[in-house]
């Protein structure tokens, strides 16, 4: 019977398998939980569509509350991970009835979800990412008592991106484009057409900047976050346009970006959220800088604080003067930006952060 | 009307198909779910860090190998087991069904849209388009139900026939193209999805269909008016799953009572015997797709206005694709149909529950879901690993070591 043998060579090629891989030490017989002395605390996560692998903003809150965990502040952390728009109600009761000490939940689509779950058991508490509530008549915040809201200024930061770019560009045109026009998108590229403007002021040039009209608040978008093919597209049609920059606000697939500035050569790409030059090794030689939102840190530092018995529902908004968003080290390009570029950086940061410098955006908190 | 198909002695592989489907056997189905969940047994198992570090020592000592296997699988599909039917944890009768509840939840629009695909299927079409008119449903209820504002009972009705039509002229363009041109319908139908998500995208985007001052892509809530009743109080459960099981009613008198069920199964059956026997093919295709259409339309209205209450560019999930295998498993009988629906609504409901509680991936479910289609459609796999005897003519038996 031949299937026979062939069960026996694969029994046995997996029996070698194990005996090779099997043979370490066992831990001690018995051991004692929790002798560290630390406190209980589980720290808890319902991510958005994207899960928490996505190298985007599910990603990066999530790593917020690993390093709360690693500094000893919480025993625990739990994730969630939803796969559609039906999983996000579940998934925060889930949480709800599981021993959270704090459900933080990411992104605006979970807004619905969170605030009916926060009314629902007002002695639980939540933090959200990147959403803000607001009244429905008069457009005015709102808080509620047990949910804090981790909000970002990324228009400070994309302005820096957007004057070092404006200075570094050689054609004379930069470009941005986006994956939804969704207010936490569009505010990385108003702050970029500002910089760019603002670098047009002051030395009297003609930057342009493809992709974005701020005035009219619009301009190039994937349609989701999703679709890498069209995101290469727009990027290769923006460099054929003349644009030698590219900063893409698209999660995942702005990595196209990448790819195609890598193809052209002589382009390069200001990458968004997180230091691209850490999270896409591949593409090191082409990151000029990167527009940084410290979601990680906001998380890390609500759920400590939650941990710590201090949980206020104050909104945390992330600005460059408490380093909530910032701009990346240049890395490669180090030596390629010019000295007093990038003291002229430095200063406007300065400027923003003492107030000086307005930088306003639509979408801004 | 250019409805006549060029003559063909051989039945087609989508006849065949249907054939394969309406007449399989319920043991079949059974065991194909039962070595679904086996297997996903084996990832959750096979991924659980405890398990690989007990692995790890197993010539040491291997009781702790074992145990941790147990534990996870065992833990996996009872926090599965207690997050879709009943929590034994919970204090009251009442709390204890409510997992049970969540399960009707995430049913009902999996039964409506399992519906429109079985509908077709019966009639020889494959409906791959139910995603997309599960989004014209919901798109049309949601503009109904938080533009108007209505008397509570006549607002419903208003939306939820909104819903049914959106779906229906959704479904029914296919039907009408694939009769009046011969258009392959899963090739429109996919496209037809495509059109339908770009189009709520947009719609999203434009200030009808927006909140007033909020750049979002998300709908206004509807109305309280049209929010479907739920009976249970604490849960989510509302009579959108009494609309969905009244059209798999309608949709078994349909087609095992009705002429026109009669015409759509002789045209599944044999379009040239029914074009023969007097009956319009195209009109069948037309009207069986507008009908199907229009059931993935009332799923998603009653998932928006019994569930979500806005509108969002992912409203539809992965509906309408688990739609397709809830039709397949189901044997594209509307009973079965139903009784597909539920099991794939209580893995919906258990997944959200295993994943926050025994933090196993949530896509563990979408894999035993995809195994269950992949036995399905391979009946003599399933056979020979249960070692079935085979009704056909055609033994396969001897060639996989059994006996006939």
């Amino acid at each position: 019977m031949r299937r026979t043998n062939v069960m026996r060579v694969v029994a046995s090629v997996l029996a070698v398998g194990l005996a090779v891989s099997a043979c370490g030490e066992p831990p001690p017989e018995e051991q004692d939980a929790g002798g560290e002395g630390g406190k209980e605390f589980v720290g808890c996560m319902v991510t958005d569509q994207g899960g928490p692998d996505d190298k985007s903003f599910n990603e990066t809150s999530y790593k917020g509350l690993q390093d709360a965990e690693k500094d000893g502040a919480i025993s625990e952390v739990k994730i969630a991970e939803s796969n559609a728009d039906s999983d996000y109600k579940p998934n925060v009761e889930e949480m709800v009835a599981g021993d959270c000490g704090m459900i933080v939940t990411v992104g605006f689509l979970l807004a619905e979800a969170t605030q009916a779950a926060a009314e629902a058991n007002p002695e639980e508490k939540f933090a959200i990412v990147d959403f803000l509530y607001t009244d429905p008549d008069t457009f005015e915040p709102v808080e509620i008592d047990n949910v804090k809201p981790l909000v970002f200024n990324t228009h400070e930061a994309a302005f820096l991106a957007g004057y070092l770019a404006a200075g570094q560009s050689e054609t004379g045109k930069v470009a941005t484009w986006g994956g939804l026009k969704i207010p936490t998108v569009t505010i990385f590229m108003d702050g970029f057409a500002d910089g760019v403007a603002h670098y047009n002021k002051e030395k009297d040039k003609d930057v342009e900047v493809l992709g974005w009209d701020k005035k009219s608040q619009d301009g190039q978008f994937v349609g989701d976050f999703s679709n890498s093919n069209k995101a290469k597209q727009i990027s290769d049609n923006l460099l054929s346009a003349g644009a030698d920059i590219i900063m893409p606000v698209a999660g995942p697939i702005g990595e196209q970006a990448a790819v195609a500035a890598k193809d052209a050569g002589d382009a390069s790409v200001i990458w968004v959220d997180t230091d691209g030059y850490e999270s896409l090794t591949k593409y090191q030689d082409v990151i000029l800088t990167s527009v940084e939102k410290g979601m990680d840190v906001a998380v890390q530092e609500a759920t400590t604080a939650a941990a710590e018995d201090s949980f206020s529902n104050e909104p945390f908004v992330g600005t460059l003067e408490n380093e909530g968003v910032s701009i990346s080290p240049y890395h490669d390009f180090e030596d390629k930006v010019d000295d007093g570029l990038k003291q002229e950086v430095e200063d406007l940061k300065q400027q923003i952060i003492d107030g000086e410098l307005k930088v306003e955006s639509d979408a801004a908190f | 009307m250019t409805e006549q198909p060029p003559a063909q002695a051989e039945p087609t592989v989508g006849q065949r198909f249907v054939k394969e489907l309406t007449t399989g056997n319920t043991a079949l189905t059974f065991l194909s779910i039962v070595l679904a969940l086996l297997i996903g047994a084996v990832l959750i198992v096979v991924s659980d860090p405890a398990v690989q570090e007990a692995g790890g020592y197993f010539f040491s000592r291997p009781v702790d190998l074992i145990a941790a296997i147990w534990e996870s699988a065992s833990s996996a599909y009872g926090a599965m087991f207690s997050g879709s039917v009943i929590n034994f944890d919970a204090y009251t009768v009442g709390d204890a069904l409510l997992p049970f509840g969540k399960t009707l939840t995430f049913a009902t629009p999996l039964i409506g849209a399992g519906l429109a695909v079985a509908l077709a299927f019966r009639a020889g079409l494959l409906n791959i388009g139910a995603q997309g008119q599960i989004i014209m449903g919901a798109t049309c209820a949601g503009y109904v139900g938080f533009t108007y504002e209505m008397p509570a009972f006549f607002h419903v009705i208003v939306a939820i026939a909104a819903g049914f039509l959106g779906g229906a002229v959704w479904g029914g363009i296919a039907g009408f193209i694939k009769a009046r041109t011969g258009a392959h319908e899963v090739i429109v139908t996919i496209m037809l999805n495509h059109i339908a998500r770009l189009l709520l995208a947009y719609l999203l985007t434009i200030e009808l269909f927006s909140r007033p001052g909020e750049a979002l892509p998300r709908s206004p809530v509807v109305f309280e008016s049209v929010q479907l009743w739920r009976p249970v109080a604490g849960s989510t459960v509302h009579i959108g799953l009494l609309f969905v099981l009244l059209a798999a009613g309608y949709s078994w008198w349909l087609l095992s009572r009705s002429t026109m069920g009669f015409r759509f199964r002789a045209v599944g059956h044999n379009p040239n015997a029914a074009t023969t026997a007097g009956i319009s093919v195209g009109r069948s295709y037309t009207a069986v797709m507008f009908i199907g259409g229009g059931m993935a339309g009332l799923a998603g209205a009653a998932h928006l206005l019994g569930t979500e209450h806005y509108l969002t560019d992912g409203i539809a999930g992965q509906l309408g694709f688990d739609a397709i295998t809830v039709a397949l498993l189901g044997r594209s009988s509307p009973v079965g149909t139903v009784a597909a629906g539920l099991l794939f609504g209580a893995l919906r409901a258990g997944a959200t529950t295993m994943a926050a509680q025994t933090q196993t991936p949530i896509d563990i479910v979408l894999v035993v879901q995809s195994l269950i289609v992949l036995f399905i459609a391979a009946p003599p796999l399933v056979r020979a690993v249960f070692r079935l005897k085979v009704r056909s003519t055609r033994a396969i038996a001897p060639e996989v070591g059994g006996r006939v």
